[in-house]
């Protein structure tokens, strides 16, 4: 990786009273698989869309390859874009829609011939040049329209949300092909999604944004195990959430009081600042069940509960257990054989290792707007 | 489609079911075309008779809506009377250069209710509508008025400007209604992939609305080629094709 391919400076960008990207700052790294994931109307396709030039930014610089873009149009831009509605010419054939960006820069016709030929292989469409868009499925489209993008060899390619209107299986194998074609051209990709497997499985990076501003940019494991805020632990897969107190912080590990009197320990690294006050969270899988007898093992975190409901889906158990505080947690445990021996109504204690813990910033609670997609 | 069905089903069910059946649908394999070939005699009779009559051999001294014979003497003779040449000339340039001018502007003004929003996108719209809907009468008596008040000649350069007049509603209608559903991304795709706006235009936005347009313009021809209401309200002593046959009658 290395050379930064995108820079996006305090980017911002108004529609009337709406501020649909807030002060933005990012960078993508040349040849990354980058994606910006978040509910609808957080500004993420605006923030595509600013890249590309479709939307002039209200304040702030965008660099594409080291070189200010901010003011240039979308034909002056050395990106191509993947449209969610895929956005083919109807009026031409495969062949022509391929070579469309070609002939715009006047390449020759032998080259242009070679090529659409051989960006129609990448996307494995071969032997359909002469068919219309309308002749195509679902999916023949969304391969045409990358296609279409990737023959111009562009610095960056666009996405914007292209496997939406695909069904599930197909959206699947999409998702390994887009990243096998990524693998073979090296090309910078951005991808706009609201699922947050789907960048979860492509992505080197992504950004997760809400209300146009970006919560947190990591890998996604990172995302994943630390999330760094509480819409982050929530959008990104399930989480359990407690409220606590900083009681005590000494070498690199930190104590905190939790509601319902229990004491864990948590890495130091997540806690920022000197906040008293904090928000500590657990993925379900990382947890393991037992009944509540005698004392917990030392070295784990600890906090009891009541079993509520147990659910069995084959690979896992799934439990929804009543915490404290009238708090509601849930574990997963995976199917290895040998449950835990518990009943609903039992008296059960939830365990888990500290440096499972994870620290977020709290955040409102997901609007029903956002939700929607 | 399931009240078919159901009936089908119970054919089938009762006694001869598969040849009744069979005969409903021989009736709706009949029943569609006659009915089509009707509608269609219907539409094209009075055209069917006005050719007709072009090969009849009547007395040139008296309109006589009688058949005489055939001939193919009213075609040599086509160009005989002056006045009417010259009418039909000034209808089908008339015609050719308002068509030109209304569909050039009636696009752009559907492209501009396409595109934008913008104050005075309502009135724009109820003007042109109101243009379409309003009686001939209204609009040629208030053209003539325009033109008097404002000491313009009435002539051929007023008849053009009526003409334009009522056909921009007209094309900018037709190339509207071809542009619902149009994907405004297709646009964005086209500048993407390195086209500026006059070639996107041209290779794109054109060729998927030429369909309109051209309707547009065909229908503009045919509606100025047609007009006499308003034509005869601001031709002054410029006679075209409908307003000489008016008279001739």
């Amino acid at each position: 990786m290395g050379e930064t391919d995108v820079r996006l400076d305090q980017v911002t960008k108004r529609f009337g009273d709406v501020l649909a990207v807030d002060d933005l700052t990012l960078q993508i790294d040349q040849g990354e698989f980058f994606s910006l994931l978040g509910p609808s109307g957080c500004g993420k396709t605006t923030t595509l869309r600013m890249i590309g030039g479709f939307e002039d930014p209200t304040a702030g610089v965008i660099h594409l390859g080291g070189k200010d873009v901010t003011n240039l149009p979308p034909y002056r831009r050395n990106v191509n874009t993947v449209f969610q509605s895929y956005a083919l010419f109807p009026h031409l054939d495969v062949f022509e829609n391929v070579a469309f960006g070609l002939r715009r820069h006047h390449v020759d016709r032998q080259e242009i011939k070679r090529r659409v030929g051989e960006s129609l292989t990448l996307v494995d469409m071969p032997g359909l040049e002469r068919r219309k868009p309308g002749q195509l499925s679902g999916g023949q489209q969304q391969r045409v329209a990358l296609a279409r993008a990737l023959v111009n060899e562009p610095k960056l390619l666009l996405l914007d949300e292209p496997l939406g209107a695909l069904d599930l299986k197909l959206r699947k194998q999409m998702q390994l092909e887009l990243k096998r074609i990524q693998k073979d051209v090296g090309i910078t990709f951005l991808y706009v999604t609201h699922d947050q497997e789907e960048a979860m499985t492509m992505s080197n990076r992504l950004a997760v944004m809400r209300h146009g501003k970006i919560e947190q940019i990591a890998t996604p494991e990172e995302v994943y195990e630390h999330p760094a805020t509480e819409f982050v632990a929530g959008f990104l897969g399930a989480s359990n959430l407690l409220e606590g107190e900083v009681k005590s912080r000494h070498a690199g590990v930190a104590d905190v009081v939790v509601e319902g009197g229990s004491t864990v320990t948590v890495p130091d690294a997540s806690l920022n600042g000197s906040e008293s006050r904090v928000k500590i969270g657990v993925r379900p899988e990382k947890i393991r069940l037992e009944e509540d007898e005698g004392e917990p093992p030392s070295g784990w975190n600890s906090v009891r509960g009541v079993l509520q409901i147990a659910t069995f889906v084959g690979v896992s158990h799934q439990y929804t257990v009543d915490g404290p505080a009238g708090t509601t947690l849930t574990v997963y445990a995976q199917n290895l054989g040998s449950g835990a021996n518990v009943a609903p109504g039992d008296r059960v204690r939830l365990l888990w290792r500290p440096e499972h813990t994870f620290v977020v910033r709290p955040s409102e609670p997901l609007a029903e707007w956002e939700e929607e997609q | 489609m399931s009240i078919v069905a159901t009936r089908d089903a119970s054919l089938v069910e009762g006694w001869g079911g598969p040849k009744q059946t069979r005969k409903q649908r021989r009736l709706r394999r009949f029943v569609l075309p006659i009915y089509s070939a009707l509608v269609i005699l219907y539409l094209l009779t009075p055209i069917f008779i006005i050719v007709l009559y072009g090969f009849n051999q009547t007395s040139p001294k008296k309109v006589a809506f009688r058949w005489g014979g055939f001939t193919l003497r009213w075609y040599r003779k086509a160009f005989v009377l002056s006045g009417l040449t010259a009418a039909f000339k000034n209808s089908l340039m008339i015609a050719a250069i308002s068509t030109i001018i209304a569909t050039i502007l009636g696009t752009l003004v559907a492209l501009a209710l396409f595109r934008y929003r913008y104050r005075g996108k309502g009135a724009t719209e109820g003007i042109l509508f109101a243009n379409i809907a309003a009686p001939e009468i209204v609009l040629g008596a208030s053209l003539l008025s325009l033109f008097v008040l404002f000491g313009v000649p009435r002539g051929i350069r007023t008849i053009i400007i009526a003409h334009v007049m009522f056909n921009i509603a007209y094309v900018a209608v037709t190339v509207r209604a071809r542009m619902a559903g149009f994907d405004r991304a297709i646009e964005e795709a086209a500048q993407d992939l390195g086209a500026n706006p006059l070639q996107t235009f041209i290779r794109v936005t054109l060729p998927l609305i030429f369909p309109g347009i051209l309707a547009g313009a065909l229908l503009a021809f045919a509606l100025s080629i047609d007009d006499f209401i308003i034509t005869n309200f601001v031709s002054g002593a410029v006679e075209t094709f409908p307003i000489w046959v008016y008279g001739a009658v």
